[in-house]
């Protein structure tokens, strides 16, 4: 008899549907939280009761709060059956080569990837260093005073009202920690982190880069990946502390039922660095304005963002700088697409306050909107209080061209290769930004989505 | 039958833009490594029968045929025209961002099911940028983006030379080269002509027919007709006169 099997049966807990008090309180002793993480949840609760829905941007009418479940003990709800896994999803996955052991992790039939001895050698290493990398979970276990200063300060629960949904019921996420002077050559990777619970509903990332240290944290993947849960509130904090760098680089292809409601904001200190690279595929409605606040004279930031709206989605993303500080500077890049009758939206906010004497600030977005059923709206916000700073905004909408197609046909390019080439050609100068192995796999996606396009068209 | 072989027939062509009729029934025959020059008054048709050869979309054909070896062009889609081995050197060619020349060259070959190496492929790119004078760092460099009308005909050349078309059609490649870039354009004709590709030259210019190797037959291309074909007695003739007396003939 397999009694492991048994026993996980036991533990399998589902909130239900539905949010209460009395659920958060649940969650919070199953976890075997200290008292304050309680008063916490409970806050940020009524937080959110309070808060009205955001009045601007996507339609999020028909997000139901009663109908999602809250809290599932994370191997169940990655434990769905391959069976029931979308065809479409198990195509892509095919299509992209990927083998099949990390199909199944990245559709959510196994709760690990298994590379154990990779992960080993890594983990001794950054041990050695003093570096600390595990599920936040366990991280609120075994180093309590450090998440009780640094847990939602930089991302308040009072910021909007999801960050507030998210205070209530977090769980899981990663800590990442890098003490002062030491600089990581090789990315941390959720990837590697093998001791579970790293990816869910609500998962808290909190990243603290000490000073002079660096690190690139690297989360997600190419892969669709499939869930049953409809929404999606992550919360992403990270402290840059002075003359350390930290660089965080996020791919999310989330299957297209879900809400994905993000926010993430670094806090960047004097002389400190920045940099977020996302790509952004898949999902119904995703709205994540990744944000910097340069605290520190010197502090930089940089955005880089490709969002791929295709279909029956809506991309609302964007970028936000808060310059707070002598002599700081941000370059925001954002390159939409939007094809199949796709929504992609640009929304930025830069302000420079009073007293960030010379800040300067870079602003790109560009969009290519590959059909008539698609669309692309830009809408940058610029509040500028300090006369010595300068910002410059450059914004372009094209449309795919018939002559552009009909110059790389003519080299014999089959059509739909042709448009991939134009679209990859676009992506071209964020592409150089991101790791190797993301690119190559955004390459092969786009390519895959293009040539299904041509299908239906 | 060697790769090289062509029998390429353009018959009764008429084609149409927006209900305007532009060509009025071209006839042309082209064999394996032919030179064959058009010139005509500019708004005559010229473009448009270059392009309705390689298949753009906006012309339609309202009577004739295209074919190559027999097969019949009409109906078939540009990439499948380049796979049978049709190339057009645009006039105009159009800016593409972020998608480098030689990334270009090397997808290009291998949708023509042309497979060489890496290795080949750097060393015959090199060769060819040599022959048309660009430098290597233009390899690099986003797809005519950028690039001065000069560069964006040798580019042009250039991939003429790496793709190996077994007909090219050059339109107006000449327009606004300095004398030495006239001249290596001009060479890279003649290298292409040895290789047995057949060339449908469309110029203004007695220049460029100078520097190019005989035999080849002029046509005279007027009000979407070809009125005349011969030798090099009418180039002269236009030289001289203008297209005046042709547009009399018709
Ligand atoms: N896309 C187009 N739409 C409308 N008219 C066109 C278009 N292209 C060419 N024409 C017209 O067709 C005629 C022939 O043009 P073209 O073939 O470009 O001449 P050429 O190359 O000999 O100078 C001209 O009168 C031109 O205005
Ligand atoms: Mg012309």
């Amino acid at each position: 008899m397999d009694t492991s099997f048994k026993t996980v049966e036991k533990y399998a807990y589902s909130s239900g549907r539905g949010l209460s008090k009395k659920l958060i309180e649940e969650i919070s002793r199953m976890k075997k939280e200290p008292e304050w993480m309680l008063k916490f949840r409970l806050r940020s609760y009524e937080i959110f009761l309070s808060k009205p829905m955001p009045a601007w941007g996507p339609d999020l009418s028909k997000l139901n709060f009663d109908d999602i479940i809250y809290y599932i003990k994370p191997d169940e709800y990655k434990a769905s059956n391959w069976n029931d896994v979308p065809t479409e999803i198990k195509d892509t996955f095919e299509k992209l080569g990927i083998p099949e052991i990390e199909r199944k992790y990245l559709a959510g039939s196994i709760a690990q990837y298994e590379s154990e001895g990779v992960y080993a050698k890594l983990k001794k290493e950054w041990e050695d260093k003093g570096i600390i990398f595990m599920d936040m979970d366990s991280a609120l276990q075994q180093y309590p005073d450090i998440i009780k200063e640094y847990f939602m300060k930089c991302v308040p629960n009072t910021d909007n009202k999801f960050s507030a949904l998210h205070g209530a019921v977090w769980s899981g996420g990663s800590f990442a920690y890098i003490p002062a002077g030491v600089k990581m050559d090789m990315p941390l990777q959720t990837y590697f982190r093998m001791n579970a619970n790293n990816e869910g509903q609500f998962e808290h990332t909190l990243i603290i880069a000490e000073p002079d240290s660096s690190v690139h944290y690297i989360e997600g993947c190419t892969a669709p990946v499939y869930t049953t849960n409809s929404l999606h509130s992550a919360v992403v904090e990270i402290y840059v502390k002075e003359n350390a760098k930290a660089r965080y680089t996020t791919v999310q292809n989330w299957s297209n039922n879900v809400y994905n409601l993000n926010t993430k904001r670094a806090w960047v200190e004097r002389n400190g660095k920045m940099e977020w690279v996302g790509g952004s595929l898949g999902s119904y409605i995703t709205m994540l304005y990744p944000s910097s606040v340069l605290r520190g004279e010197y502090a930089t930031a940089s955005h880089l963002n490709i969002a791929f709206g295709k279909g029956n989605t809506w991309k609302d993303g964007g970028a936000k700088v808060i310059h707070n500080a002598p002599y700081t500077s941000s370059k925001v890049i954002a390159k939409s697409i939007s094809m199949g009758g796709g929504t992609s939206v640009y929304r930025g906010l830069i302000r420079i306050n009073k007293g960030a004497y010379m800040a300067k600030s870079h602003v790109q977005c560009d969009a290519l909107i590959m059909d008539e059923k698609s669309r692309s709206d830009t809408y940058p916000h610029n509040e500028i209080y300090e006369p010595t700073a300068t910002l410059s905004h450059e914004a372009s909408v094209g449309k795919i061209s018939e002559e552009q197609i009909y110059y790389l046909t003519s080299r014999g390019l089959r059509e739909e290769e042709a448009k991939s080439m134009i679209v990859l050609g676009f992506l071209d100068d964020v592409m150089r930004e991101i790791p190797f192995e993301f690119s190559i796999e955004l390459n092969r996606l786009i390519k895959l989505e293009m040539s299904k396009m041509g299908a239906v068209g | 039958m060697d790769d090289n072989d062509l029998k390429f027939a353009v018959n009764n062509l008429k084609v149409c833009i927006d209900n305007h009729t532009i060509l009025n029934g071209i006839d042309l025959m082209v064999n394996k490594g032919e030179l064959h020059i058009i010139m005509g008054p500019n708004g005559s048709g010229k473009s448009t029968l270059a392009n309705s050869i390689m298949g753009d979309s906006r012309y339609r054909i309202e009577d004739g045929t295209i074919r190559i070896d027999d097969v019949e062009l009409n109906n078939i889609s540009v990439d499948e025209r380049a796979r049978k081995g049709i190339f057009l050197a645009f006039q105009y060619p159009v800016e593409i961002p972020g998608v480098s020349l030689s990334k270009f060259i090397w997808s290009a070959q291998s949708s023509l099911g042309k497979n060489t190496t890496l290795k080949e492929f750097q060393v015959m790119l090199e060769n060819g940028m040599k022959m048309v004078a660009l430098d290597s760092s233009f390899s690099k460099r986003s797809l005519n983006e950028g690039l001065s009308g000069g560069e964006k005909k040798r580019s042009e050349m250039l991939q003429a030379y790496m793709l190996k078309p077994r007909l090219i059609i050059l339109d107006e490649i000449d327009s606004g080269l300095d004398v030495d870039a006239l001249r290596q354009v001009s060479d890279m004709i003649n290298h292409l002509l040895k290789n047995n590709s057949a060339v449908i030259l469309i110029t203004h210019y007695q220049r460029i027919i100078e520097n190019l190797t005989p035999p080849y037959r002029v046509h005279i291309l007027v009000n979407g007709k070809i009125v005349q074909s011969g030798g090099y007695e009418l180039v002269k003739k236009i030289e001289a006169d203008g297209y005046e007396s042709f547009k009399e003939v018709n």
